[in-house]
């Protein structure tokens, strides 16, 4: 199987990231402020439907074109990119579990027709981080359902047109028995409890909020979320968290490329000092780009199979790509960092990368790459890996 | 010699961590709806490994196979031939 690119998303996101994104990117940072004019302009394009069903409205596209924008945008503001990756996540879930649903496909119409933003709202105060377990739980009476949530994370929460909001499936299930609920914007009400001021992706205004909603019943997804943890969620975010990160490391070593390219042009004939080290960087980079390249093939065969999908080893394949790319990016923009010198490490010259390498921090620990392994580790202990080459 | 339903009660008794007697539980309940988790599933497996002294395919390896008693009683019914 291989992926090629079938719409022009990539080339309006390549654009959105070099006209607008690329431009506001250090004010993002520095006020920790959502970067509106990138999603207006995301929202413009149309492409916060761009996995949506072409007859609900959307573009249709293959999942790994939402890759190549996540990509793109994370070049210019990794935040931008982020942001658009969780959206894509939310997406995908809906498209995934959604299509049996009428409520659910009126509201992919609407997200398609009015391009609505998505955010989510998984973790929860006493938890511990892990979103495969929920103290709130939906109360349902009637045909109605009532939800609170002590959500200490939603990130864009307050610039988000929709949540998606894990919970307990009613007040006598176990922590672990959970479900989804789609809920929109005049639907809930947030007090915020926790704010965002950290050292990367200060776009993300991930803060934290009492989540306080109520709606009809049928906006709860039919299955529960383990299903679509498993089907959709756990690979739709490692893959395009992964595409996001490798987008930071990808413009980390254009800048260090074009300080050594222009080292060499002033003194033809003595390799600059950096030339070697960018290209370790380089090859470090082609395997972080190689590791999401073949997950999201990985993701696309699987997506045939529903056993496929819900099997250890694939869930074992897409941690690994998250925990190997998490892990490479940020090497590699520190190879960027010690190519450019002292360029690299200033703000506001053509060759800084203080802000990539800030933003690339946040990989390991967007769940925590100890938490990842300590499940890859558990299910390792039954399922015996592949040792062939090809798939 | 106990059926094989009744050593997967016995074994869900002592290692899948449910909310319920698994002696109560009728073939088709929903473990996961009584507190089944992911984590304890893997420790479930391993379990009925050691119990029938099996080893389960990596395709049987999913939620679906354990879902509840008589899916993971088919399962070993399957592996155990």
């Amino acid at each position: 199987m291989s992926l090629t690119k079938q719409s022009n998303a990539a080339d309006l996101a390549r654009a959105i990231g070099i006209d607008v994104a690329a431009k506001h990117a250090d004010s993002v940072d520095r006020e920790s402020r959502f970067p509106a004019e990138a999603v207006a302009a995301i929202k413009k394009d149309r492409l916060l439907s761009l996995l949506i069903p072409k007859d609900l409205g959307g573009a249709g596209a293959p999942f790994a074109e939402a890759a190549e924008v996540c990509c793109a945008l994370a070049q210019s503001c990794a935040s931008t990119g982020m942001i658009y990756a969780m959206h894509q996540i939310k997406t995908s879930s809906l498209v995934s579990h959604g299509q049996q649903s009428p409520w659910h496909r009126e509201f992919m119409q609407r997200i398609a027709a009015e391009q609505l933003l998505l955010a989510s709202a998984t973790t929860e105060a006493g938890i511990g981080g892990d979103l495969r377990n929920s103290i709130c739980a939906v109360q349902t009476t009637g045909d109605q359902f009532t939800l609170e949530k002590m959500a200490t994370v939603i990130s864009y929460g307050k610039y988000a047109d929709a949540i998606l909001v894990t919970a307990r499936k009613n007040a006598d299930a176990p922590h672990s028995d959970q479900v989804m609920v789609a809920v929109t914007k005049d639907q809930y009400k947030l007090e915020q409890i926790g704010d965002w001021d950290t050292l990367g992706m200060r776009g993300t205004c991930s803060e934290g909020f009492k989540l306080i909603c109520a709606g009809p019943a049928e906006q709860i997804f039919p299955k529960p979320f383990a299903e679509i943890a498993a089907q959709s969620m756990l690979a739709s975010s490692h893959l395009l968290w992964t595409s996001v990160w490798y987008g930071i490391a990808a413009d980390a070593i254009s800048r260090a490329q074009a300080f050594v390219r222009a080292e060499a042009r002033k003194r033809p004939g003595s390799p600059p000092p950096g030339a070697l080290r960018l290209a370790e960087a380089i090859s470090l980079l082609q395997a972080v780009r190689s590791n999401v390249i073949a997950g999201l093939e990985h993701f696309a065969l699987a997506q045939q199979s529903e056993d496929e999908l819900m099997s250890m080893g694939f869930a074992v394949a897409m941690n690994n790509v998250k925990v190997n790319v998490s892990q490479a990016v940020v090497q590699i923009i520190n190879h960027a960092l010690l190519i450019c010198g002292i360029h690299g490490y200033k703000n506001n010259t053509p060759f800084s990368v203080g802000r990539h390498l800030r933003d690339a921090h946040s990989a390991a620990l967007m769940i925590s790459n100890d938490r990842i392994l300590g499940n890859s580790s558990n299910l390792l202990l039954i399922h015996k890996h592949d040792i062939s080459l090809l798939r | 010699m106990s059926s094989t339903s009744d050593r997967v009660r016995s074994v869900l008794k002592q290692h899948a961590k449910l909310s319920v007697d698994a002696g109560a539980l009728a073939d088709h309940d929903d473990l996961y709806a009584v507190g089944l988790s992911s984590f304890s599933t893997v420790q479930l497996m391993l379990a009925l490994e050691e119990e029938f002294n099996i080893e389960i395919p990596d395709k049987m390896l999913n939620r679906r196979s354990f879902e509840s008693v008589a899916a993971i009683t088919n399962v070993v019914d399957t592996v155990v031939g």
